[in-house]
């Protein structure tokens, strides 16, 4: 991420900081391949600004510390307290792990999780994460763009929405007897949301693989959207021709829209939208429009009231 | 005189309870405070702290409401003698929630916080309840008892089952969906003013049917103190 002209010295903080590059890189080059996914993670210290390859779209701001990356997660299946999840998704099964792709597509199949790995080459992205309930992250994953599984099968020309399915599985779920939510769990998202390059199909985060309350083996990550929108551990992808009702639309529709781009403009009937807390901050900060990422998405929504496709 | 018993302690052992219990009353807050020491609050500590001192709030009204129907059941008058000081701990724990909401909530905006109140029902009960606990507590001496007359002051000081409906209320509506604990807090404060409620039925029918007798115990035990015995 730091520019380092080939015609200059290397900075001193970089050259002071060369061995935490290379694990870094490593332990990315390593994600690569299936078995080194579940090796070693990196410490939640690894600098935001080493992370090889960031890519077009990776933002520079300080990472949110691992611990809270992967022990504050709503994942409801697992309990309704934020430190519920690191506990009880440790009894998920994620091998064998198969995802279905299917609905209006020229070539629907099932892939297998190694072989979803090996379908596009896998990038760090640093995106920030707004939550609806008022706190906010930033967190380094590994993934692709969604768009490179949708465009493996074809969508035809009448598939307008992209639904997705969360895994049920009753023995290590306790949370799927209680009905909280609509089980399983479905969110979705218009095709050309889908299919946009911020989109992205993930499969780790901060160079490791996903941990299953961050939604293991692989979920999607929107990040103009309030994080619910970001299924988890997903089973199955459907190209549809209508609107999905989504869990939280159906759980309560007055407070929760299909669409939930990130918008301090729109308080949830609740609580007011208009700042967050960044966790790791003292202060609270302004929320931006689409969670910051309005120059890329704004033109999806252009001509549409988002107060009420809210 | 009669000896010491649990029914019947000595003025001594009163005050050593109750010096017991003003500490393990600030027991909640001490925990929160070794809690922010050892850096053990989670990954969200001020949302942490905040939640924790409404709960405790919520919990020592709970217990505040107890002791009448304890007193009631268990014929240990002198339980009364303890209200007074849970309930100004239900005004300790509301004071200090309400500074974490002002403080590291809306850093003291107040342009903010005024519509906040106004337009979100949970911070409108929320302040409501607060503003009813201090009423309470402002009141809470010999000297507003007698100014205001033990009826009146009674009265008034009925108003903590107001406060109980809406502090459930402005848990619950703060909670997203899972509304399990919400409504456990529900049940405890409709199970603490229902008793009251029947009591209070069964002594008026007693009344109305001439019969000054409690139905099992064979005397009336007066839900309404005798004014300036309030708090003894």
């Amino acid at each position: 991420m730091y520019p380092i002209p080939s015609s200059e010295i290397t900075p001193r903080e970089i050259f002071e900081r060369r061995r935490e590059f290379l694990r870094a890189a490593a332990a990315s080059f390593g994600a690569l391949g299936t078995p080194a996914l579940a090796g070693e993670k990196l410490p939640a210290t690894s600098p935001p600004n080493l992370a090889p390859n960031p890519g077009p779209y990776s933002t520079r701001e300080t990472l949110t510390p691992y611990k809270a990356v992967t022990g504050y997660n709503n994942f409801y299946e697992f309990g309704t307290d934020k430190t519920d999840p690191e506990r009880e998704a440790q009894r998920l099964r994620t091998r064998p792990w198969t995802v279905r792709v299917e609905g209006l597509a020229q070539r629907p199949r099932s892939f297998g999780i190694e072989e979803l790995l090996k379908l596009a080459p896998l990038e760090d992205r640093i995106y920030r994460l707004r939550c609806v309930e008022g706190w906010s992250m930033v967190i380094p994953w590994i993934g692709y763009p969604l768009s490179h599984l949708l465009k493996t099968v074809g969508p035809l020309g009448s598939a307008k929405y992209v639904e997705f399915v969360s895994a049920t599985q009753p023995d290590a779920m306790p949370e799927l007897r209680r009905r909280v939510l609509d089980w399983p769990y479905t969110e979705g998202l218009r095709l050309d949301e889908a299919l946009h390059p911020l989109t992205l199909l993930v499969f780790g985060l901060y160079g490791e693989a996903l941990p299953k309350q961050n939604g293991a083996p692989l979920r999607i990550v929107v990040p103009w959207k309030y994080g619910f929108k970001s299924a988890k551990s997903i089973v199955a992808i459907r190209l549809v021709e209508t609107q999905p009702s989504t869990s939280w639309v159906k759980a309560n529709p007055d407070e929760y829209g299909f669409y939930s781009n990130v918008n301090p403009a729109v308080d949830h009937p609740r609580w007011s939208q208009a700042r967050e807390r960044r966790l790791g901050e003292f202060l609270k900060r302004e929320t931006l429009p689409f969670n910051g990422y309005g120059e890329q998405v704004a033109g999806l929504y252009s001509g549409m009231d988002l107060k009420k496709y809210f | 005189m009669k000896a010491a018993s649990v029914k019947n302690p000595s003025a001594t052992t009163i005050a050593a309870v109750k010096a017991g219990l003003f500490l393990v009353c600030l027991l909640p807050l001490a925990h929160l405070g070794w809690g922010a020491w050892q850096d053990d609050l989670g990954a969200n500590p001020i949302e942490f702290v905040t939640r924790g001192l409404g709960t405790w709030t919520l919990n020592f009204l709970l217990i505040t409401l107890t002791v009448t129907p304890l007193r009631r059941l268990s014929g240990w008058h002198w339980l009364l003698r303890l209200r007074r000081m849970l309930g100004l701990f239900v005004f300790f724990y509301a004071c200090l929630h309400l500074t974490s909401y002002l403080w590291w909530d809306q850093f003291f905006d107040w342009h903010a916080i005024g519509k906040d109140i106004v337009k979100r029902p949970f911070i409108t009960v929320g302040m409501a309840a607060f503003l009813l606990t201090a009423a309470l507590a402002l009141t809470s001496n010999a000297w507003a008892i007698r100014r205001l007359g033990g009826r009146r002051w009674q009265e008034l000081h009925r108003s903590i089952y107001a406060i109980a409906i809406l502090a459930v209320l402005h848990y619950s509506w703060l909670v997203k969906k899972d509304l399990f604990l919400p409504v456990l807090y529900f049940a405890l404060v409709a199970l603490l003013l229902g008793m009251r409620a029947y009591w209070r039925n069964q002594e008026r029918q007693a009344q109305l049917a001439g019969k000054y007798l409690h139905p099992r115990r064979g005397r009336v035990i007066p839900i309404m103190v005798k004014p300036g015995r309030l708090h003894e």
